[in-house]
């Protein structure tokens, strides 16, 4: 059963289906455990959750145009990764490391998502055709 | 949408995708087409200089290396970050043999792609400094706020392996920064702390929490800003954020008034920065608590400049630290202090200057568990994640905490 569907835009292909995580604070890949995926920069709105395998929502990239690479490739490396990611604000640094690393990225979504989505939801990004699902 | 691209490509990038030069320059186009269409850009163009933000991590490695073993060469050749000196640290025994096996993996990965060897953070100071206008590919935290604000130099904020792409294919997607209407200020930054020098703008960079995104303009901050304050600001605005470009009115070149700051619109808001912004971000969000004993002090992320190598050979000269002191800088500035005799004024303190080398590296695990000090939040930052510890302070504060191996 769906209970909605809304358009976005691919910034990276692929698609993506998992349980939701939200962010309100900008992501620094590096500053996540690669064996677990949870999240370990000091004070950041989801310090010590995981964002393995998750739709990970969050405004955006921050930080080294260098390591946010790495931490992607790290988690990658041990499928500890994020599904999918949507974003509002894109930056090259996370743009070029999604793309590089395959994982599917969307933004411009419609607004109407925001309102519906809530931690937990079981959601499918498909990038390819531009699409959200939220599923239950 | 698969296989088609809305961004516009020349006959000869046209060639370039199918392969005519080479499987790399044919994937690094790809990727930059990626991007491109993101960002809707309509078409690519040349640059004429680069930055790649090398590393020597394992996803650095993976890039380089996929490259190189597709054949790719750099049309521009660009300059690159340091990893760590591979000749000091393995004559001194300070990493593993698999260690030292990767950065020489990573120096061949970059030899064989034809690149400039610096090993350098800031080659915006001295090596490799763009013309106004110039449209160029700058990847590295400080290196491309840099390049835009002060030189007014024309790139986006890319990463270290999309300006490796732009170096091999010789162009960028025109987005972004690229074009003029994008260069102007969002937030207008009125800073009332009070700025004693070069390490008030590592604090007043650490701000982009309160600050938020877009482009700032900073008022408040005098007539002169220092190439060392630039660098520090760019550096931790890309800890605290991610920031493409900043303006300094009457300062940086696009920001000759407020209302050229900012094309003539009204700023999207407005962001005061005080004092207790200051303490309050130092105290409770990046330094370790202070009046401990400390292990060793380590200068230069980003990478220290001749200027910063004559102050603390100042300092030190005649003295006996209780900590090792580092510094990190490129192999011009450690030639410099050798000439100058700052390097020996240094040893004989019992300190030390390394070349090509940065704090995030595994040459440092030997301080794995302990506290040292630094002037720099973004050094304080990302070693963390080796188990490195660090309080926080300005240059003056971290030589006298070294040279009595306690920190106030």
């Amino acid at each position: 059963m769906s209970a909605g569907t809304f358009s976005c835009h691919k910034i990276s292909e692929g698609v993506g289906e998992g349980e939701v995580i939200i962010s309100k604070d900008e992501i620094m890949f590096y500053l996540v455990r690669p064996e677990t995926g949870e999240v370990i920069e000091k004070a950041h709105d989801i310090e010590g959750r995981s964002v393995s395998r998750k739709i990970l929502i969050f405004p955006g990239g921050k930080g080294s145009s260098v390591v946010q690479s790495d931490g992607l490739y790290q988690l990658m490396m041990r499928k500890n990764q994020p599904a999918a990611m949507i974003i509002q604000h894109p930056e090259t640094v996370l743009v070029a490391g999604a793309i590089i690393m395959e994982i599917p990225m969307v933004d411009r979504v419609d607004p109407k998502f925001y309102e519906a989505v809530k931690n937990g939801d079981r959601v499918r990004v498909d990038a390819n055709s531009g699409t959200i699902t939220i599923i239950d | 949408m698969k296989g088609e691209h809305i961004v516009e490509l020349t006959k000869d990038l046209e060639d370039m995708l199918e392969g005519k030069y080479g499987e790399g320059a044919s994937l690094a186009l790809k990727v930059q087409i990626g991007i491109g269409e993101c960002f809707d850009a309509p078409r690519m163009v040349p640059i004429t200089n680069s930055h790649v933000a090398l590393s020597n991590q394992e996803a650095d490695l993976w890039f380089a290396e996929k490259m190189a073993g597709l054949g790719a060469k750099t049309k521009i050749s660009p300059t690159v970050n340091p990893g760590f000196c591979l000749a000091y640290f393995t004559d001194k025994n300070m990493v593993t043999e698999e260690e030292a096996g990767h950065m020489r993996r990573t120096h061949e990965a970059y030899k064989a792609l034809g690149c400039r060897l610096t090993y350098n953070c800031t080659p915006y100071m001295d090596t490799n400094i763009p013309f106004p206008n110039e449209i160029v590919a700058f990847s590295e935290s400080s290196a491309t706020p840099y390049v835009n604000s002060v030189w007014g130099a024309r790139t986006n904020r890319e990463s270290a392996q999309s300006a490796l792409c732009a170096a091999i294919t010789g162009v960028v997607p025109e987005y972004g920064l690229l074009l003029d209407a994008n260069r102007k200020g969002d937030i207008l930054v009125e800073v009332q702390a009070r700025m004693g020098g070069d390490f008030s703008f590592s604090l007043l960079g650490y701000m982009g929490k309160k600050i938020g995104p877009g482009i700032p303009v900073f008022v408040g901050l005098g007539d002169y800003v220092s190439p060392e304050a630039h660098r520090n600001l760019g550096a931790e605005l890309n800890t605290s954020g991610a920031y493409g470009m900043y303006h300094i009115v009457g300062v940086t070149p696009e920001a000759p008034t407020r209302e050229a700051a900012f094309g003539g619109k009204k700023p999207a808001r407005t962001v005061v920065i005080t004092d207790e912004d200051f303490e309050r971000v130092l105290e409770t969000e990046i330094s370790d608590p202070g009046d401990r004993a400390i292990d060793f002090a380590l200068f230069g992320c980003p990478h220290t400049s001749t200027g910063e190598v004559r102050y603390i050979a100042g300092r030190l000269d005649g003295k006996k630290l209780a900590v090792p002191l580092w510094i990190m800088t490129s192999s011009l500035t450690k030639s410099n202090a050798e000439k100058m005799g700052l390097l020996d004024i240094i040893r004989a303190a019992g300190g030390e200057i390394v070349e090509d080398t940065c704090s995030d590296q595994p040459c440092w695990h030997l301080y794995k568990g302990r506290v040292g000090v630094t002037d720099s939040p973004k050094c304080a930052y990302y070693p963390r994640k080796r188990g490195l510890e660090f309080v926080i302070r300005d240059l003056d504060a971290c030589i006298d905490a070294a040279l009595k191996g306690e920190v106030k």
